[in-house]
């Protein structure tokens, strides 16, 4: 028994060392991150096409079969109360405030997010960080800042295309498919949608956008630096970036009821 | 009271800065390590370790593979923190230094590392140009004649435009050596310079680093297994063994020594003080599968 509360006690203060260790790593980044606008903004804007580039496809993908599975369950529920008309709006709620910021984040992560876990680990792994210490460069500042930033920029931009390759999916499915007519599909939208909705979505994205950038480069900085220990951060980064922006997305739609 | 005591800190840390960049005492030591502690967690890596580094000369850190010669050189540069004893750099504790200073002091080092570590993303010319990209404000011009020249002198003006990717490894160590030296460091470190060179750039190379010293009055610091190049490039050589230096002088003093270890090494025998074999339960017992526990 004394041994099981051992090992909690020692994993709690390993959890509350590594979390620690992970605040004052956000707040470095931060720190760093105003001279990067001014000095270097080409950097930044190199490494938003990284990552958003990478993501961009898989993003419009997913984006539209969401928009269209969403409608075809909203028209067949609807159908129901003779509601059809709603179809638009009911995917348009779910792909804004929901699925847009959370299905981006987490096909991020897994496109952008774990190529640039892989990308910093290589580096660390054949001392290429190490190196530009070296050459009295910081890596934090060369390397991590910039694509952090890029992340963070890119996320809130993939998860309005998402919402709005899904709201033309969910207009195939809705009036092509289904012929619900197009004016009142388009009108219930923009009567129910308020700004206030488009919001939650927007800070959503911002929020996971820093979080999934943050994961991404944190394991890549913190990789055990061998071929192994890439794969495993790599890995790491999709599980811990998709647990946390499920758990923030619940937090903060908690927040703006 | 409180702001009176905040401005004796700025002046100390001031003066502090004004006295490691203009002091710097001409002493003949340019490095001096002392009774360095430094362990990697279940073993002592170094204890008690001193050793004096003079300025202008070729010094060469020997020893066999695991006694921490890389990771001496990162403690000399900071990129590791030793748990005891102090590191001086020009009589600089360097331990003492800020960020910016240690950054500063750092550009006056050169350091090639065992694997080259060239960065992956930019092109062999950008690779040697990133040092002056980053700390000087010449023109594209002058920095693309600085690093020809560079390129020149190892032999590999014409993989200027090849990626790090499509290099050779003999070939990519001598681009990181391009590299080390293009902001004309007083201290150049070499961290198993010889590894992997053919013969002939294995000449051109040692030739290189005879002649930088000499000519430009550079201090090197040398880590090699090569007993041989050693011999004809260093001037002082030390042989660290089990955490200390076990011996140190001219390479022929070392060459001539006594010392059954010395000569172990010097001659690449087998058997003597230093175990060819990383500390390991019985060979027997542990092939008969005994539990050792
Ligand atoms: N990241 C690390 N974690 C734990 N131990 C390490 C680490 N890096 C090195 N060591 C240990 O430190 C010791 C010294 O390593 P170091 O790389 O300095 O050896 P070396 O003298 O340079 O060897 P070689 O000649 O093979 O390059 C080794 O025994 C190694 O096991
Ligand atoms: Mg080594």
């Amino acid at each position: 028994m004394n041994r099981v509360f051992q090992d909690i006690y020692e994993n709690a203060v390993e959890f509350a060392r590594t979390f620690g260790a992970f605040q004052l790593f956000f707040l470095r980044l931060i720190r760093h991150s105003p001279g990067m606008f001014v000095g270097r903004f080409n950097v930044i804007v190199m490494q938003v096409y990284n990552a958003g580039a990478l993501s961009l496809v898989i993003v419009m993908v997913c984006g539209f079969f969401v928009g269209a599975v969403l409608a075809l369950q909203a028209y067949s529920n609807m159908a129901r109360f003779n509601a059809e008309d709603w179809t638009g709006v009911a995917a348009a709620f779910a792909l804004v405030k929901e699925l847009g910021p959370v299905m981006t984040a987490i096909l991020f992560a897994g496109r952008a997010g774990t190529a640039l876990t892989s990308e910093i680990g290589l580096m660390k792994a054949t001392d290429q960080l190490s190196a530009m210490e070296m050459m009295a460069v910081n890596p934090v500042k060369r390397v991590l800042v910039p694509r952090f930033l890029g992340g963070v920029i890119a996320m809130p931009l993939l998860a309005a295309v998402f919402s709005a390759i899904g709201m033309f999916g969910a207009h195939l499915v809705g009036v092509e498919l289904f012929q619900v007519d197009v004016g009142s599909f388009w009108q219930q939208i923009q009567l129910t949608v308020r700004m206030q909705d488009v919001n939650e979505g927007i800070i959503k994205s911002v929020v996971f956008g820093i979080a999934a950038s943050l994961i991404a480069v944190w394991e890549g900085y913190n990789t055990v630096p061998t071929a192994e220990g890439v794969g495993r951060a790599t890995t790491r980064t999709v599980v811990i970036t998709a647990i946390t922006i499920l758990v923030f997305d619940f937090m903060i739609t908690a927040a703006m009821i | 009271m409180l702001i009176g005591f905040q401005g004796l800190l700025l002046f100390c840390a001031a003066t502090d800065g004004l006295g490691f960049q203009s002091l710097g005492d001409y002493s003949e030591n340019l490095i001096e390590i002392r009774d360095l502690k430094y362990s990697r967690e279940p073993r002592p890596i170094f204890e008690n370790l001193n050793l004096t580094i003079r300025r202008g000369e070729i010094t060469a850190i020997m020893g066999p593979s695991g006694t921490g010669k890389t990771t001496l050189l990162r403690l000399i540069t900071r990129q590791l923190i030793p748990q005891q004893g102090a590191i001086y750099v020009d009589g600089v504790d360097i331990a003492t230094l800020t960020q910016a200073q240690l950054y500063t002091m750092r550009q006056r080092f050169g350091m090639l590392f065992q694997n080259g570590a060239l960065l992956t993303d930019l092109s062999v010319f950008e690779n040697v140009a990133f040092p002056l990209r980053e700390h000087t404000a010449l023109t594209n011009r002058l920095i693309r004649h600085i690093v020809l020249t560079k390129l020149h002198a190892v032999g590999l003006r014409g993989a200027a435009d090849m990626m790090p990717s499509e290099l050779s490894g003999g070939m990519a160590r001598r681009v990181a050596l391009a590299r080390a030296m293009v902001m004309d460091p007083d201290i150049l470190i070499y961290d198993e310079p010889f590894v992997g060179l053919d013969p002939i750039s294995m000449g051109v190379i040692v030739r290189l680093v005879r002649r930088m010293n000499d000519a430009l009055g550079i201090t090197s610091i040398i880590v090699s297994h090569d007993v041989e190049e050693v011999a004809t490039v260093a001037d002082r050589s030390f042989l660290l063994s089990d955490g200390k230096v076990a011996a140190s002088g001219r390479p022929e003093e070392l060459r001539t020594a006594n010392s059954e270890l010395v000569r172990q090494f010097m001659h690449g025998m087998a058997d003597g003080p230093v175990a060819f074999h990383y500390d390991a339960p019985g060979y027997a017992e542990q092939l008969l599968g005994r539990d050792t526990e």
